[in-house]
């Protein structure tokens, strides 16, 4: 019988003793926050909130596409209800790994479709307190990540990453991530400035399950330096829609189809 | 030759009064339509004060305003598929003329297919690559807007026309048929002062191409994704859209016509990342199809033009944008020999600089802005610094200032040196 346990064991080992390591936590992470399905789509309503507690509402509808596989290179196209002066003005953004984005705007009230410039990744995105990469994630090899340790958040048991970017491109000098080990979702980002003082912080308030994947469905990120907040919702979230490729056109910019900005 | 800021034309109150009510009832038709079979109806627009006044000196009647108007405007939208319809009218008070006008900014109906699109009505339509330099778009502005301190969308006027676009695998297309001939306007002479090359003859006629077929304008552009790159390729067959004085006679002139010349535009652009930016380049050839010997100095001579921009992002909601520009005469030795004693004279080569400076700050609420055009072969400028704040997500203020200079006096921007003025702009959107 205790031979039998040994080889029990044995059999096990491999499966038990390949922890995961850093990079892997955080592409499975990536992998289950900015890659799910094939495509997808949300109606994103942004509130930011200033310190004062004046509101401003930010609300598009957004779309995904994935090229390839995880980590590789995607299409997202956005279209705005709110605010009244960028209201019908719709973005496009083709991202690829290691590289910068190609972006262009259109402006209906001169009916122009213009590319922009989009080096800094980490500028805010529509002046709420996430940035692009928060919103469209950010290449694993920028960072160099490590476990350093795992516990509990709630009632979820978590990997802590901490990820410290190579270059000094982004205006932190590392992240923590509490990482879901169940779903890889990131449940808790802390954002250390260059002094080593707690300046951001993001939190994944609700989770839900669309089409079988886990989706964080409201987070806050919430900038502690100058107390401005912003809480996005997504709502009508879906997944495997089926977008077309000539989505991500100068054709469409101009003219976004009813079926998906409604 | 240059005969800029000459066109008298300053609204077209009548022509938009019959086609608002055109459109009107055709929107009330297909209204009624779509209410019936439950479309979608939005209806949007915002209410505005707009005043300009000047800081050098008075306009040439006294006034001391470039501009003063309250305005509404309405932007009503109504869908079924596969239709489309669109309509953006303003009703606005002028003070300077103690006026209320009605405009019709845009009103066309779209229908969509898988593989073809067609816009039948008034629109506007923006092609090339320049930031307030335009080589192909040949479609028409309204530079008194632009130097008045109106907001930027009204340099651009909408034409009357139908555009075709299809979306063949290979390429995509435009197709813009315009039947009804639209000038640019140019600054009013009672509002702006401004060089004129014969002061003394004020019997002046506008004369616009006849509606004919033969002078409906077509522009078409071609363009796709080149390894990475936007690539497009122009071609117009039309008119010039800036006024060429015809005097009844040279020596001795009592009246002069206001014609617009033919002109065929042959150009291509290209824009992508490249430098960590942003870079474009663009070019035309102007075929003066009424003076392609350069021999008659009242029309003009054929031009090369290149433009060549780059954008670059520097830091966090801060963009550079610059540019330069040159234009090229053809036939220059024809044009000084034929050119009557006492008319200022073009240079061969024209340059035109620029930069673009734009900061966001206060979660993009608040936007400086500068802008501003050098000409290294002329030497005058334009000066145009602005403040942006969004007060809330629908009210917004915008205070900025015009300033011109450097130069000869019939130059670009010298001869708008005594026009600087400082403007207000505040818009409530709903």
């Amino acid at each position: 019988m205790k031979r039998y346990m040994i080889l029990l064991v044995m059999l096990l080992m491999p499966l038990t003793a390949h922890a995961l390591t850093a990079e892997e936590v955080v592409k499975k992470s990536q992998e289950a926050f900015f890659f799910q399905g094939k495509d997808f789509k949300a109606r994103v309503v942004m509130k930011l909130i200033s310190k004062g507690g004046q509101e401003r509402v930010r609300e598009l509808t957004m779309l995904r596409k994935n090229y390839g596989a995880s980590g590789g290179e995607q299409k997202y196209f956005m279209y705005f209800y709110q605010p009244a002066d960028v209201k019908d003005m719709t973005f496009m953004v083709y991202k690829y790994p290691a590289k910068d984005d190609d972006r262009w705007l259109f402006v209906p009230a001169i009916n122009m479709v213009r590319r922009i410039a989009a080096q800094d990744k980490s500028s805010s995105f529509v002046g709420s307190d996430f940035t692009y990469e928060d919103v469209s994630g950010r290449d694993i090899e920028d960072d160099t990540h490590e476990i350093v340790k795992e516990e509990k958040l709630g009632a979820n048991d978590c990997f802590v990453i901490k990820s410290t970017p190579k270059k000094a491109d982004v205006d932190y000098s590392y992240k923590l991530s509490w990482i879901d080990k169940g779903n890889f979702l990131p449940l808790k980002d802390e954002y250390y400035d260059k002094k080593g003082e707690l300046s951001r912080v993001f939190n994944a308030e609700e989770i839900k399950d669309v089409k079988g994947f886990p989706t964080v469905t409201k987070r806050i990120m919430k900038n502690l330096l100058s107390g401005h907040r912003t809480e996005t919702t997504f709502i009508k979230t879906d997944y495997n829609i089926g977008i077309e490729d000539n989505l991500f056109s100068e054709r469409f910019l101009k003219q976004p189809p009813k079926k998906w900005t409604e | 030759m240059r005969s800029s800021q000459e066109s008298g034309a300053r609204s077209q109150e009548l022509k938009d009064k019959s086609l608002i009510i055109c459109v009107l009832c055709s929107v009330l038709c297909v209204l009624s339509f779509s209410y019936s079979y439950a479309s979608d109806i939005s209806i949007h627009g915002f209410v505005q004060g707009n005043y300009s006044v000047d800081t050098t000196a008075s306009n040439p009647d006294g006034k001391d305003f470039k501009w003063a108007e309250e305005r509404i405007q309405l932007k009503l939208d109504a869908s079924k598929d596969p239709f489309h319809l669109f309509l953006k009218t303003d009703a606005f008070y002028d003070h300077i003329d103690d006026a209320s006008h009605l405009e019709l900014r845009e009103g066309y109906a779209d229908f969509t297919s898988s593989s073809w699109d067609t816009r039948i009505g008034r629109q506007i339509i923006t092609w090339g690559l320049g930031d307030l330099i335009f080589i192909n778009d040949v479609f028409p502005k309204d530079y008194e807007a632009f130097f008045s301190g109106r907001p930027l969308e009204y340099l651009k006027k909408g034409i009357d026309g139908i555009k075709i676009s299809m979306y063949p695998s290979v390429a995509s297309a435009e197709l813009i048929i315009i039947p009804f001939f639209e000038p640019n306007n140019f600054p009013d002479r009672k509002r702006f002062h401004m060089f004129d090359p014969m002061p003394l003859v004020t019997e002046r006629e506008e004369e616009n191409p006849a509606i004919t077929i033969e002078n409906t304008e077509i522009a078409f552009r071609v363009y796709r994704d080149v390894a990475g790159y936007d690539a497009s390729l122009y071609y117009y067959r039309g008119f010039f859209r800036q006024p060429s004085m015809l005097p009844d006679s040279m020596t001795s002139p009592t009246k002069i016509d206001l014609v617009y010349p033919e002109l065929s535009v042959y150009g291509a652009s290209i824009q992508g990342r490249a430098l960590d930016g942003v870079l474009s380049l663009e070019a035309g050839y102007y075929d003066s199809r009424e003076d392609r010997d350069g021999t008659d100095p009242m029309t003009p001579n054929s031009q090369a033009k290149l433009l060549v921009g780059y954008q670059r992002q520097m830091w966090e909601d801060f963009t550079i944008g610059l540019q330069y520009y040159g234009e090229y005469m053809d036939d220059y030795s024809e044009y000084e020999e034929n050119l009557p004693s006492g008319f200022p004279q073009e240079k061969r080569f024209h340059q035109l600089a620029s930069v673009r400076l734009t900061q966001f700050l206060v979660h993009q609420t608040l936007r400086l802005s500068f802008f501003s055009f050098y000409s290294p072969s002329n030497d005058d400028y334009l000066l145009n610094p602005e403040v942006k704040y969004n007060f809330s997500d629908s009210v917004w203020a915008a205070v900025g200032a015009n300033v011109f200079g450097g130069g000869d006096e019939w130059d670009q921007f010298g001869s708008l040196d005594e026009n600087d003025n400082v403007y207000v702009q505040v818009r409530y959107e709903f």
